[in-house]
């Protein structure tokens, strides 16, 4: 019963979003007819807003009952069937429900329902306009995909007669990371498309101003915070579960969850100048709508079946047809609307190119030519298959086209805090940017007369990550550290955190150390500065798995040895071969090892790399997503402050 | 300057950049794409020298040749209408064996044979590239 328990939810959500989308579309016209003095002045956000928090409630309801299915293996359900083995960690069995097409589209559309709620549950500063347009535009978005649950992906169908037992997971899949890297892209996505559903709510009720930026801002903020870690997450992942030592592969499906990012990072720039300083009105619509459409764009790819990868369950053309057809129709209306209605957004107010606001225009534009480039790049060889080329555009591409603009991107980046709002000297910027320029100057030097044969591009990574580290500090000197705005402080620190996070890419790309052998046991292999001796080869087994493990001590000069155990494992169900890499993280980088295939001589290969620094390029993804955590705090609270203040004066009068 | 100057300023910036994405990824696609070869394709338009190309189709029977230094194989790919000798230092993916498809990434030599710089396998029956599909769909109709 459960399952059809979780159908039924389904429906009677989808029934609400409908609902919630007339009336709001009512509501508005109401209030807009009450604005021009004609008409009924009783407006339905009293409606509205319950109705969005009970959709959002019953779509968690429908995920949770499917999760439960999982967890109790229930395998008359046809998802749990082909998706789940009754043998399967009990972690898997619960994060497996979305580790499929269905359950994934699902946790998506129950993460948009909740996000709903939130939003009618805690937006109290926007105009009823404002407000009750938006949760129109989130029931529309909601609609499309309870339609394509419905409709053509039903996670929910039974299958008759029930088999013995599932199919079981991917077995690339059957990693802690699972648990957590999926809910906090969703999260990111989702929390894109409720900064698109406001200004959607802004164009429609003609409210395009600081006010609805500052409403919009949390919400930027918050989907840019997942976004970060998400891909932050799934960039750790893909490199210890692949086995390949790489940290970004620039695969389709990690460019669909970078595309969102990019724009989210543009977005998160232009809205700080809207609500501070109310420039760029339009420009920071237009960009909600280009990062929803990237988030579509990236729900299509990875949802369609058009690409292959671990990302890409279904094969089924009929869903593909309809994702596409949602992409079409929510990018075609915002575009649509956003083409009706700017006519009646006001220019904002103007700024000096060299200003505050002139270095953040740089960054969206920087930003705007990477997410071209990427967006070209990655839809390139569909497009090519649509005409019968087959070709795959891989990291040489991005590394020549994206590079040296990312790299300009930096510089924009470490200038634009150091600049004045609305007005500034460009000889008095020159000044402030000695110590960082200084930096650069020093760290380039110093990796040319050390490093030495270093390319291009990650030399001037390592020095340029140097200048912006100095120049990110920059705006704390001389400041009372107490006194600084937490707001400031998130800033700082996520420009820290790209800082650390470029030298941390710069440096494994100039100085990674890699070695392929056929060792055999007691022969001491070099890898950088450390040994790795083979001691030994054993079977060992596991939940649901058997392997082979090589059991491998790594020494540097005299120090202490450290052990290493990368396994090749072999899963029954479904017949798999992964390998488990072994890592080592010490301060200055990681020993990363791989165990390949025995030759039948006595010996097996061994892939070893020394890595310096790489860690440094999650620890800079963890900064900057708490420099965006810390910022989010920082101007909640000074809302809530403000409120209270004008509460306050309401009260006094 | 006026608001609406500025304004038209920024439109005029954002096409710009717009402009200068294409261009960019355009000029950078036109010498980085690696297009997908099967052996028959190379032998109908000729070797694609200088680039780095993706080479698919199956892995000859009997063709795979371990080396002494234990990490470099040889094999033959095969469509059923030609056949390239590919050489290859790594660990080979799980799934590579003989008769079994596989896409290699790499470049020609003058020779007509193939330095692989990474394989990929069929992972198991979900999990198949779709151009490997096609390709290999044709080489089944091939052989009947």
């Amino acid at each position: 019963m459960t399952a059809e328990a979780g159908l039924a939810a389904l429906w009677f959500a989808a029934t609400l979003a409908a609902m919630q989308l007339a009336l709001a579309a009512l509501g508005v016209r109401r209030l807009l007819a009450a604005q021009e003095g004609r008409g009924l002045t009783a407006d339905l956000l009293g409606a509205v807003r319950p109705i969005a928090i009970v959709q959002g409630a019953l779509a968690a309801v429908a995920m949770a009952l499917l999760i439960a299915v999982f967890v109790r293996s229930d395998m008359s359900v046809l998802l749990v069937a082909e998706n789940s083995h009754s043998e399967k960690p009990l972690l898997y069995k619960f994060a497996g429900a979305w580790g499929n097409h269905e359950g994934s589209m699902l946790l998506w559309v129950t993460i948009l329902g909740l996000a709903g709620g939130a939003v009618a549950i805690f937006e109290r500063t926007l105009p009823r306009v404002t407000l009750i347009a938006t949760l129109g535009a989130q029931a529309a978005i909601a609609l499309g995909f309870y339609a394509f649950l419905l409709f053509v992906s039903n996670p929910f169908a039974r299958i008759d007669p029930a088999p013995l037992d599932g199919q079981g997971l991917n077995p690339l899949l059957q990693d802690p990371g699972l648990a957590f890297h999926p809910p906090t892209l969703y999260i990111g996505y989702v929390g894109i498309s409720v900064a698109f559903s406001f200004a959607v709510g802004a164009l429609i009720a003609r409210d395009v101003g600081p006010a609805f930026a500052r409403a919009m801002r949390p919400w930027v903020l918050g989907a840019w915070i997942f976004l970060t870690l998400g891909i932050t997450a799934g960039s750790y992942w893909a490199y210890y579960e692949l086995g390949w030592g790489g940290w970004w592969f620039w695969d389709p499906v990690e460019n669909a969850s970078l595309m969102p990012w990019l724009a989210a990072t543009a977005l998160l720039h232009s809205v700080t100048v809207l609500a501070t300083r109310d420039g760029l009105r339009a420009w920071t619509v237009m960009l909600a709508v280009v990062a929803f459409s990237m988030s579509m764009i990236g729900t299509f790819l990875v949802r369609s079946g058009i690409l292959t990868s671990v990302h890409a369950f279904a094969v089924d053309p009929s869903r593909g047809t309809f994702i596409l057809a949602l992409l079409v129709l929510y990018i075609g209306g915002a575009l649509a609307l956003f083409a009706a209605r700017i006519g009646t957004v006001r220019a904002g107010n103007t700024f000096d190119p060299v200003s505050r606001e002139g270095a953040l225009v740089a960054n969206n534009l920087l930003l705007s030519v990477i997410l071209g480039v990427v967006l070209i790049g990655t839809l390139y060889p569909i497009v090519a298959a649509g005409f019968g080329v087959q070709l795959s555009v891989g990291p040489p591409f991005f590394d020549k086209a994206a590079g040296p603009v990312a790299l300009l991107l930096v510089v924009a980046m470490a200038a634009g805090p150091l600049l004045r709002w609305r007005r500034d000297d460009a000889r008095v910027l020159v000044v402030r940017m000695a110590p960082p320029i200084a930096a650069f100057g020093v760290v380039l030097v110093a990796v040319l007369l050390l490093g030495g044969g270093v390319a291009l591009l990650p030399l001037l990574g390592i020095a340029l990550a140097a200048a912006l580290a100095v120049a990110s500090v920059a705006p704390l000197w001389g400041r009372n550290l107490l006194r600084v705005p937490l707001f400031t402080w998130g800033m700082v620190v996520a420009h820290l955190g790209i800082a650390v996070s470029l030298a941390g890419m710069a440096s494994e790309s100039a100085f990674t150390r890699a070695t392929l052998v056929a060792a055999r046991v007691g022969e001491p292999q070099r890898v950088g500065p450390y040994t790795v001796t083979l001691d030994g080869i054993a079977p060992t087994i596991g939940p649901n798995w058997s392997a082979l493990e090589a059991h491998l001590s790594a020494r540097r000069g005299s120090g202490t040895v450290i052990q290493l155990r990368p396994q090749s494992r072999f899963f029954t169900s479904p017949v798999t071969v992964t390998s488990e890499s072994a890592i080592a993280t010490v301060l200055d980088g990681q020993l990363y090892t791989v165990l390949g295939q025995a030759d039948g001589q006595g010996r097996v290969q061994l892939r070893l790399w020394w890595k310096p620094f790489v860690t440094l390029i999650w620890l800079g993804g963890a900064l900057v997503a708490i420099g965006g955590a810390l910022s989010l705090i920082g101007r909640l609270r000074r809302e809530r402050r403000a409120r209270r203040r004008t509460g306050d004066e309401e009260a006094w009068a | 300057m006026k608001p609406k100057q500025q304004r038209l300023m920024l439109v005029l910036l954002g096409l710009g950049a717009v402009a200068a994405a294409a261009l960019l990824a355009l000029s950078a696609l036109k010498d980085q794409a690696a297009f997908f070869y099967a052996p028959g394709d190379v032998k109908r338009t000729g070797l694609p020298l200088g680039r780095a190309v993706r080479l698919g189709g199956m892995v000859e029977d009997g063709s795979i040749k371990r080396q002494a230094d234990g990490v470099s194989i040889r094999f033959v790919v095969t469509d059923g209408v030609a056949t390239v000798p590919v050489a290859f230092s790594g660990i080979a993916p799980d799934l590579f064996r003989e008769g079994s498809g596989v896409v290699a990434e790499g470049r020609f030599s003058p020779d007509g044979s193939f330095t692989a710089t990474n394989l990929l396998a069929k992972h198991d029956e979900k999990y198949m590239p779709p151009q490997m599909a096609g390709k290999m769909h044709e080489t089944k109709t091939l052989r009947q």
